[in-house]
């Protein structure tokens, strides 16, 4: 339990943000419920804080550039036309095309299941304080797990998801792009998957960041 | 308090949601701006609050949206779509920005947090600013000003959390930095926008508009 003669305006205006999203526990809870019924200054900042919130939480808050919905509905049309003629070419061969690689991909899958893996890049690190539970993707025949969306996803057309503890289990190592900052420097110039002059710009962004 | 106007989790929206997810990962891709509509403000204001730009802001929204629906079959259903989205997004910014940054001439934050302690300022009480307020384009001026005003590192965090309706856990994973960053951060952020805001309800900025206090505009 708190003591409720240490509950004091400083301790007060460290805790309140907490406090408000219901990150206290419950003695420190009563102890604060009860200063903010006393302290007037202190009963002034929970409502403004609260009131900030609130308003910056409305929708009415964000305000987008007159025609964006339009210019972004137009791309879209533009990005789906493109990939839907393109499927109509090509479908008709990678039907068989797909069904033998899911036969592959099947048989390799069945091998997977009774073979430990080893990490997949011997020159990589495995990575510091990464959520297990954050959902990464990982492609065929690639060594490394990305954040949803990274642009260096190699093969595209055959990823999975699964949560990054999963990605670490199975060996793959994270990318030095979209998880770099689960990375010591160190890794990012000694990983061994990409070119000397990516690797090079990476570290200079370390170095302006800092 | 009244209830804030967000985007809450209506069952029928989220069933109907589901379905056109499905849809478009069995290939109706046309579906797909229905979809991200409800959330295509939120896209901008995330993107708008790493890069600053409304030019970039609107292109890496634009860009995030292409993204997801390249990516859309890789989304499971566990996760909650919209959170997906912005995360997307924000991701898409922060390489944006990282390629500009050699050309930007805003100072580049330091990564630390502030140890030292936050006085709010003393007002004698808090005068509510009533969400019908934002009504008024002046108030939500004054209002995008107060956060613009802010350090990045405030900022962003404010965005994602309290704008974004992302969880601490989401913020911390998306910006790449711990929650314990987030926490400090955010109490920072919120803890100055109310002083920056608490000046001029009743006494400044707002006694100023149109129609208060007998002034006409005509």
């Amino acid at each position: 339990m708190v003591n409720r003669e240490a509950v004091n305006c400083e301790l007060i205006w460290r805790e309140i943000s907490n406090y408000i999203e219901g990150d206290v526990d419950a003695g420190l809870c009563a102890a604060m419920d009860e200063h903010f019924r006393t302290c007037k200054r202190c009963a002034s900042v929970l409502a403004g804080t609260r009131n900030v919130i609130q308003l910056y939480s409305d929708e009415r808050m964000i305000e987008v550039p007159a025609g964006f919905g339009r210019r972004l509905e137009r791309r879209l049309a533009q990005e789906t036309r493109v990939q839907k003629s393109s499927w109509s070419t090509w479908s008709a061969w990678l039907v068989p095309v797909a069904a033998l690689a899911l036969i592959a991909g099947g048989l390799r899958w069945a091998n997977s299941l009774t073979v430990a893996h080893p990490l997949r890049s011997e020159h990589a690190q495995a990575g510091h304080n990464i959520p297990p539970e954050m959902r990464v993707v990982v492609s065929e025949g690639a060594k490394e797990f990305h954040v949803p969306g990274c642009d260096f996803i190699h093969n595209q057309e055959k990823v999975r998801t699964l949560t990054a503890k999963e990605a670490m289990r199975e060996g793959y190592v994270p990318c030095v792009r979209c998880m770099r900052k689960y990375l010591q420097i160190a890794s990012v110039l000694h990983d061994s998957g990409e070119s000397e002059a990516e690797s090079g710009q990476e570290h200079d962004d370390r170095v302006h960041g800092q | 308090m009244a209830e804030p106007n967000v985007v809450l989790n209506n069952p029928a929206e989220t069933t109907r949601e589901q379905e056109l997810i499905a849809a478009v990962q069995r290939g109706q891709t046309e579906l797909f701006y229905e979809l991200v509509r409800p959330y295509e403000k939120r896209v901008y204001a995330a993107a708008m609050a790493i890069l600053r730009n409304e030019t970039d802001a609107e292109d890496v929204a634009q860009e995030a949206m292409l993204k997801a629906l390249a990516n859309l079959r890789q989304f499971r259903a566990e996760a909650k779509f919209s959170t997906w989205l912005i995360q997307i997004t924000v991701n898409e910014a922060l390489m944006r920005r990282r390629r500009e940054r050699t050309r930007m001439t805003e100072a580049i934050d330091e990564h630390r947090d502030d140890e030292g302690e936050y006085t709010p300022r003393d007002f004698a009480d808090w005068r509510e600013i009533p969400s019908e307020a934002l009504e008024r384009k002046e108030v939500r001026q004054k209002l995008a000003d107060a956060l613009a005003s802010l350090d990045r590192k405030y900022r962003e965090v404010f965005v994602l959390r309290d704008m974004e309706q992302l969880n601490i856990q989401e913020t911390a994973e998306t910006l790449g930095i711990s929650v314990a960053s987030v926490k400090t951060r955010l109490l920072r952020a919120r803890l100055m926008l109310r002083d920056l805001l608490a000046g001029g309800w009743d006494g400044g900025w707002f006694s100023r508009l149109p129609f208060e206090k007998g002034t006409k505009p005509w």
